[in-house]
């Protein structure tokens, strides 16, 4: 059984704002009955440009049903530059957290609340559009709506980003696609993390994430210089701090091979992945 | 609050008879059977008395009757312990619609190298006969098919499956955990050559299955660093669970026909008052193979898990084919390989009734229900208004 908040069962019990508005200024749809869950949302605008009127018709679990109760509660009254800037996040937290699991629908409902103010703004069709290229073909998810939530919400796994946006939980052909994109998003985040000085004191790693940042670190910052001059390097193994390496092509048996070991690897991995670590050459 | 449980395909309610038989297994009688003392003699005797009484529910030998944790255990004992056993190539032939502790050593096998054939329903969830056929031509198998289904009640026609896999020269197995006790199954008159059943599905505790394994049949032990159920599943027994489960095949045996009877009026009670009350409804399943006890009714325009929590605001326990009950968001496998559309499996929901189900409860039940159905359909967007 889901451990669903008091706020979340008040909102499921009695939702506010169910149906719908004649003639709404706005309107947008997400989701499908294939898809398990569904939602419509209308709003009216009043004279000075705030939501004076907003209706809701969710197909879907307790939780989608709570979050679109919730969102018509939060908008009622903001304008569409405010209303524009509601995250999945801001829902989630109104109703006092979602069990990691249903965080999709509260991405639905921005989701909803998006294609209702496109609708209105550039008369958009109500229905979400997928722009950019779809990934996730079981649930209909796009890269850029993956890169996105992933973004917003500080992901850095394939399956929080199957509970985020449902991409990957059908067949999971997927999953390898998904972990690119949240590869990327995690190596920009850390990038710029880094460059805030925001890493004084970093989570610790763990193993999993040490030897992707490892491989991640090696492809793109050390890779390319030694291809450079002809070399190559393979990753052997990790244990704990040790990072054990073999060098290939002009770079093994080179005579500066130690010099290349510490000051082009060990430089590198310590500086993009912890300053913890040592490199060791595995001659075969 | 009402307390009513109508999911007795998940578990069921422990016997009282079978605690008062358990009690004095823990009390008194705790000895270790293997034991060469007093204290273990008597239990040993306990274990022997159980054996007898499980074997006697499904017309087996007590010898061909070994003690295993669950209905799960039991299932992987039987497919890769009867796959490990064959020097050779085994193919394996099970169903879309097997539970998970089938499906997944299947699986399991496939990877490594078996070939597995995973054979059709039609959309009343009946076998592809013809596909098992054709299957079965393919080369020595090991065929595990489902006696009846966890969450339609679905009853394959295993005697006429068990002949062709005899006929063929395989290997057959099959999941009974939510056939046996609800209808007699008689392994002499059908000759399957392993049977798994599991004791919290018939009101004994969770923790205790069996598996049946027929005089001559080649298995390798699953589980191993022990001589008990003679070599074929090490591990201490667990006495009173054997105690329990005994109890409780016993009291199936007894009451089987009357009870089938009584529960299948309830469950047709219920299921013509929801149809008849709930527009837009539908049963999935063959409706004249079934279990006695399962209804699987889909309530279209509404999801399961909503369905579900506002049943439990009112005292009512079922289940649901829906994604989100599921865990995952993949909505029931046995309504999809039925085709179900997948608008009806979202919305299904699972009454399993049981011995301890009254009229009352199924009446509150039929009362209840449609204005639940009627509130959720208001919020959906799918439903048609005027």
């Amino acid at each position: 059984m889901w451990d669903y908040t008091g706020k979340v069962m008040d909102h499921f019990r009695n939702p506010r704002n169910v149906g719908v508005i004649e003639n709404p200024d706005g309107i947008g749809e997400v989701g499908s009955l294939a898809c398990g869950d569904a939602l419509k949302l209308m709003f009216k605008l009043g004279p000075e440009g705030r939501i004076s009127e907003v209706k809701f018709q969710t197909f879907g679990c307790a939780s989608a049903i709570a979050s679109s109760s919730a969102l018509t509660e939060m908008i009622k009254g903001m304008t569409l530059d405010e209303a524009a800037k509601v995250t999945n996040q801001d829902i989630a937290e109104f109703l006092g957290g979602l069990p990691e699991q249903k965080m999709h629908c509260s991405v639905m409902g921005r989701e909803a609340l998006e294609a209702a103010i496109d609708n209105y703004r550039i008369g958009k069709t109500e229905k979400k559009i997928l722009s950019g290229k779809v990934v996730c073909n079981c649930f209909g998810v796009t890269e850029e709506e993956i890169e996105r939530v992933v973004r917003e919400n500080g992901l850095s796994s394939i399956d929080q980003v199957t509970n985020y946006t449902k991409a990957g939980g059908g067949c999971g052909k997927c999953k390898g696609d998904i972990g690119k994109i949240v590869d990327k998003v995690v190596h920009e985040r850390l990038e710029s993390e880094r460059k805030a000085g925001a890493h004084a004191t970093p989570r610790k790693m763990t193993v999993i994430e040490k030897i992707r940042l490892i491989e991640q670190t090696i492809d793109r910052e050390i890779r390319p210089l030694l291809k450079r001059d002809g070399g190559d390097i393979e990753l052997i193994d990790v244990e704990g701090n040790r990072v054990k390496v073999a060098l290939r092509g002009m770079c093994a048996g080179c005579q500066v091979s130690s010099f290349t070991l510490k000051d082009v690897v060990g430089v590198k991995l310590k500086e993009f992945v912890s300053s913890d670590l040592t490199v060791e050459e595995v001659r075969e | 609050m009402k307390n009513i449980y109508l999911d007795n395909n998940a578990t069921t309610a422990v016997a009282p008879e079978v605690i008062e038989a358990m009690a004095p297994y823990f009390k008194e009688h705790w000895g270790n059977p293997s034991s060469m003392h007093a204290f273990g003699g008597h239990v040993k005797r306990a274990i022997d008395e159980a054996r007898q009484q499980v074997a006697e529910l499904i017309h087996a030998d007590p010898s061909e009757i070994i003690f295993t944790s669950c209905g799960t255990e039991s299932d992987n004992t039987a497919i890769r312990g009867g796959v490990e056993a064959v020097e050779g190539h085994l193919n394996i032939i099970t169903t879309r619609v097997e539970h998970p502790a089938v499906l997944g050593p299947c699986r399991y096998l496939g990877e490594r190298g078996h070939r597995v054939y995973e054979i059709n329903v039609d959309s009343s969830g009946q076998l592809d006969m013809v596909q098992l056929g054709a299957a079965l031509r393919d080369g020595p198998a090991l065929t595990s098919v489902m006696w009846a289904n966890n969450e339609t009640g679905v009853v394959f026609p295993i005697p006429e499956i068990c002949e062709m896999v005899k006929a063929a020269g395989g290997v057959f197995h099959t999941d009974a955990v939510q056939a046996a006790g609800k209808f007699p199954i008689d392994v002499r008159q059908v000759p399957v050559d392993m049977l798994s059943l599991s004791g919290h599905k018939l009101h004994a505790p969770k923790g205790i299955g069996i598996l049946y394994i027929r005089r001559g049949t080649r298995l390798q032990p699953f589980m191993l660093g022990g001589h008990q159920e003679d070599n074929r599943r090490a591990g201490t027994e667990n006495v009173p669970y054997i105690v329990g489960l005994g109890c409780a095949a016993q009291l199936a045996q007894k009451h089987m026909a009357e009870e089938a009877n009584a529960v299948s009026r309830l469950r047709d009670r219920l299921e013509a008052g929801l149809l008849s009350t709930c527009p837009d409804s539908r049963v999935n399943g063959d409706r004249v193979h079934r279990l006695p006890n399962t209804t699987n009714i889909s309530f279209e325009y509404i999801e399961g898990e909503s369905i579900l929590m506002d049943m439990s605001e009112v005292g009512i326990a079922a289940s649901s084919g829906s994604a989100c009950t599921s865990g995952s968001l993949e909505p029931s496998h046995v309504l999809r390989a039925m085709g179900v559309p997948f608008t009806a499996v979202h919305g299904s929901v699972r009454f399993s009734l049981s011995r301890y189900t009254t009229i009352e409860e199924v009446d509150y039940t039929l009362k209840q229900l449609p204005p639940i159905v009627a509130r959720l359909r208001a919020i959906s967007p799918f439903v048609k208004k005027g």
